[in-house]
């Protein structure tokens, strides 16, 4: 046990430090929240670019494709560096913790080239395409086919929930090449251009009032045979390395956020009055923001043993497969204890540009995206304690 | 960067897992736990052989002189099997001597200690049951050379085993420590049976019990901070000993869930149980994370270790009970029995939950600590 950083990671560390000081932009006016609207889209993708200029965006990829070949222990670095300086995160998100490190695993040469340098400057904005309306938590019954026709498969059918759809211009997405065996086994990951002809992208409108999710129909879709990511058939496999990155870095951006949530929600204690008093003052509240600062710091600290683990074993420890479930769980709670603080103020659109009323609604989500809280309690019981399999 | 146990700090682990599952078996727990001290000299003097007893103590003053998270990896064992005795009272007070007491006086205690010939406790709370200091009221008047002890101590863990217990008293408005031996005159050591009877409790009268002025641990000017920084290296070690019976809790529920067999199946196949233990198991490792931290974090004289304790501790206390309460559950009848087992990690983690303070109490010290003290 030494947390204390080696001579390498001090200097990682201090010229990172170094440059989110001279950089970090000032906070983007309004509520933000869904990374894609409108202004705020282009203030992050603005953002990123520089990012990626300076080589801080994909730290851990291999530098021949724009990242630092930097370990995972920088990884968690750079992540309470980025929270210590307050910069905003990254909106390439989905490709940069999931679709980029899938390509780097198991993509070839010449996709490794035409698509991850345009990841890391968020020059072309990526969606994962896994989800469709009767294939949910069982993702690998999904019906979307694609038929091969010379040199190109050609894609029908329908996916749902994809997350930035409509301003993605590629698409990591499953379909099902062979019907004719078992359901794990004739799957297969393709890259797709979104702009190709016979893709529609339908918004819908969440709770939020936002629309962030979609629905894309692919009608007839030609999509070269060179853009299978991983081998026919064995697509499944492909998916779980995206959803075991999905595990592993979406904590890291995720902390950043949480952080900052919470600092906010402490200087807010501190202003609004109740009784004549600062609530902050108030016993019970009190006890409610410890529970939160407590809760957010013991993720911070199993992200970082995780990481730390990976690193030191490159294998993920058991400790991977709380955090889904830690950060979703303590961020409804994390919310719904804002609402206490802020008081009847809390749930206008006008206060704090209605950020806190997002998040409360939003929040809702954490605990069904990336894996439900029960798909999730199912994988610690059955692959991590060795139950037996209920399904 | 390592956030984990370091090799040698596995070994010594697995060391102690083997000794203790050696030494200190169930049946073991139980006989010592139907004594009126819950303690075995000899299983005491075994630990002393492997050095536990002195740990973290100075090599100069008999100790292996390791470090925070050295002792934790050992003491996560001692929660493994639910080890009775004074060990976590005896480490609280040899912490304060660490730090409070002069050359000689190190010497005079933590030999012994160290070498498993003396084993001690803190006298802190009274009446009020407040872990805060500002709460200790308890009278050390000075009479000419000495001082003179009047007034009662509660919640004193392992009095009546304790060759030296350490009293936190007040003299004017300053706190001061003074050893009494036990046998002193004027002393009356009482058992007050509680919920664990594995680690018993004990109130303490002090009828005039003179201390003479020389023998206060009076080496620092810091006294209210050395209190401070011993009872956080004890509470990390409760901490850690929180853990490991977590994990025994855990370790035996899936273990049951997995023979167990109701409507033709193992009951570990249900959701419904499934979820219990996958909870059992994300509680288990939070724990972990904050332990580990709060230990590597104390060990490095940290600014933040205050502020790392109090999170692990408000977490474990909670934490502790709450597997306690899944395990039970997961058991149905058998589990709510005598006979087996997990009463006896049932009853210690709720013991361990009030002791150096619960989660409220802790909740308090961090609210402090992120709310108030804004730089
Ligand atoms: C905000 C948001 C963004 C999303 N973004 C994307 C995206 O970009 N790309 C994408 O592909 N998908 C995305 N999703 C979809 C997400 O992955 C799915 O919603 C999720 O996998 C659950 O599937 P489902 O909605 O069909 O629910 P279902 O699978 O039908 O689940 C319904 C309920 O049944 C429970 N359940 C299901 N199976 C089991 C089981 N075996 N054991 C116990 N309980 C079970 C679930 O836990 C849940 O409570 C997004 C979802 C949300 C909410």
């Amino acid at each position: 046990m030494d947390l204390n950083l080696n001579p390498d990671e001090l200097k990682f560390r201090d010229e990172l430090r170094v440059w989110l000081s001279a950089n970090v932009p000032a906070p983007f006016a309004g509520r933000g929240g869904e990374e894609e609207k409108g202004e705020h889209f282009e203030y992050l993708r603005a953002w990123q670019k520089k990012v990626c200029d300076a080589g801080w965006a994909g730290i851990s990829w291999p530098k021949e494709y724009g990242g630092r070949g930097a370990r995972l222990i920088e990884q968690a670095i750079f992540t309470e560096e980025w929270a210590r300086a307050e910069a905003p995160q990254l909106i390439n998100v989905l490709g940069l913790s999931l679709i980029g490190p899938t390509i780097i695993s198991v993509g070839t040469p010449e996709q490794k080239q035409r698509f991850l340098p345009k990841i890391l400057s968020a020059e072309e904005i990526w969606c994962q395409g896994f989800s469709e309306p009767n294939a949910g938590s069982d993702v690998a019954s999904l019906g979307t086919k694609a038929v091969l026709d010379g040199d190109h498969f050609v894609v029908n059918g329908q996916k749902i929930w994809t997350s930035l759809a409509h301003v993605a211009d590629w698409c990591l997405l499953l379909v099902r090449t062979d019907p004719n065996v078992p359901k794990h086994k004739g799957i297969t990951a393709l890259l797709v251009d979104m702009h190709s002809p016979g893709v529609t992208v339908r918004p819908l409108r969440q709770m939020t009032g936002d629309s962030s999710f979609n629905e894309v129909f692919f009608d007839n879709v030609r999509v070269p045979v060179a853009n299978v990511l991983g081998e026919v058939n064995k697509g499944w496999s492909t998916a779980i390395t995206t959803l075991m990155n999905e595990r592993a870095h979406l904590g890291t951006g995720i902390y950043v956020q949480f952080k900052r949530n919470l600092d906010l929600l402490l200087e807010r204690s501190r202003q609004i009055k109740r009784g004549g008093k600062p609530v902050s003052e108030d016993p019970v509240i009190r006890q409610k923001i410890a529970q939160a600062y407590m809760e957010l710091e013991i993720f911070r600290l199993t992200n970082t043993r995780a990481l730390s683990k990976m690193h030191n074993q490159s294998v993920p420890g058991p400790e991977g497969s709380i955090l889904k479930l830690q950060w979703s769980e303590y961020n409804q709670r994390f919310q719904q204890i804002a609402m206490e603080v802020l008081g009847p103020a809390a749930q206008l659109h006008g206060f704090d540009d209605g950020q806190w009323i997002f998040n409360y609604l939003r929040t809702r989500a954490n605990t069904i995206e990336a894996g439900t809280s029960e798909i999730q309690r199912n994988i610690v019981a059955e692959r991590v304690l060795g139950l037996p399999k209920s399904y | 960067m390592d956030f984990d146990l370091s090799k040698p700090q596995k070994l010594l682990q697995q060391s102690a897992r083997e000794f203790f599952a050696r030494a200190c078996p169930p049946e073991k727990v139980r006989e010592l736990m139907a004594t009126g001290t819950a303690f075995d000299d000899a299983l005491w003097r075994d630990m002393a052989d492997q050095g536990w007893t002195g740990l973290i103590i100075p090599e100069e003053y008999g100790g292996l002189g390791l470090s925070l998270v050295d002792l934790i990896a050992v003491v996560e064992e001692m929660g493994r099997a639910c080890l009775p005795g004074p060990f976590i009272s005896t480490l609280w007070a040899a912490s304060l001597i660490a730090r409070a007491g002069s050359e000689g006086q190190r010497k005079q205690y933590l030999e012994p200690i160290s070498m498993g010939e003396m084993k001690a406790t803190v006298a802190l709370l009274e009446e009020s049951a407040d872990w805060d200091l500002d709460a200790v009221s308890m009278r050390a008047d000075k009479d000419g050379k000495s001082y003179r002890l009047r007034g009662r101590k509660e919640f004193v863990n392992d009095a009546a085993v304790a060759d030296l217990i350490v009293v936190v008293a007040r003299s004017g408005e300053d706190l001061v420590l003074l050893p009494v031996e036990s046998g002193a005159a004027g002393l009356t050591i009482t058992e007050t049976p509680a919920i664990d009877a594995t680690r018993k409790l004990y109130s303490l009268e002090f009828e005039d019990v003179e201390v003479p002025e020389s023998s206060a641990l009076a080496f620092t000017t810091r006294i209210r901070e050395a209190v401070e920084e011993a009872t956080e290296t004890a509470m990390v070690a409760l901490c850690a000993e929180m853990l490991g019976g977590m994990e025994w809790t855990l370790a035996t529920t899936v273990e049951y869930a997995r023979t167990r067999q109701q409507f033709d199946k193992p009951i570990g196949a249900y959701q419904a149980v499934q979820h219990q233990c996958a909870d059992m198991f994300l509680m288990t490792e939070s724990a972990r994370s904050a332990i580990y931290y709060a230990a590597w974090a104390m060990s490095e004289k940290d600014p933040l270790a205050g502020l790392a304790g109090a999170v692990a501790k408000a977490y474990c206390s909670d934490a502790a009970r709450e597997v306690g309460n899944r395990g039970v559950q997961v058991h149905g009848g058998i589990g709510f029995t005598w006979e087996h087992n997990l009463q006896l990690y049932y009853k210690r983690a709720k013991s361990s939950e009030i002791l150096f303070g619960d989660a409220g109490y802790h909740r308090n010290a961090i609210a402090r600590k992120v709310i108030d003290e804004v730089e």
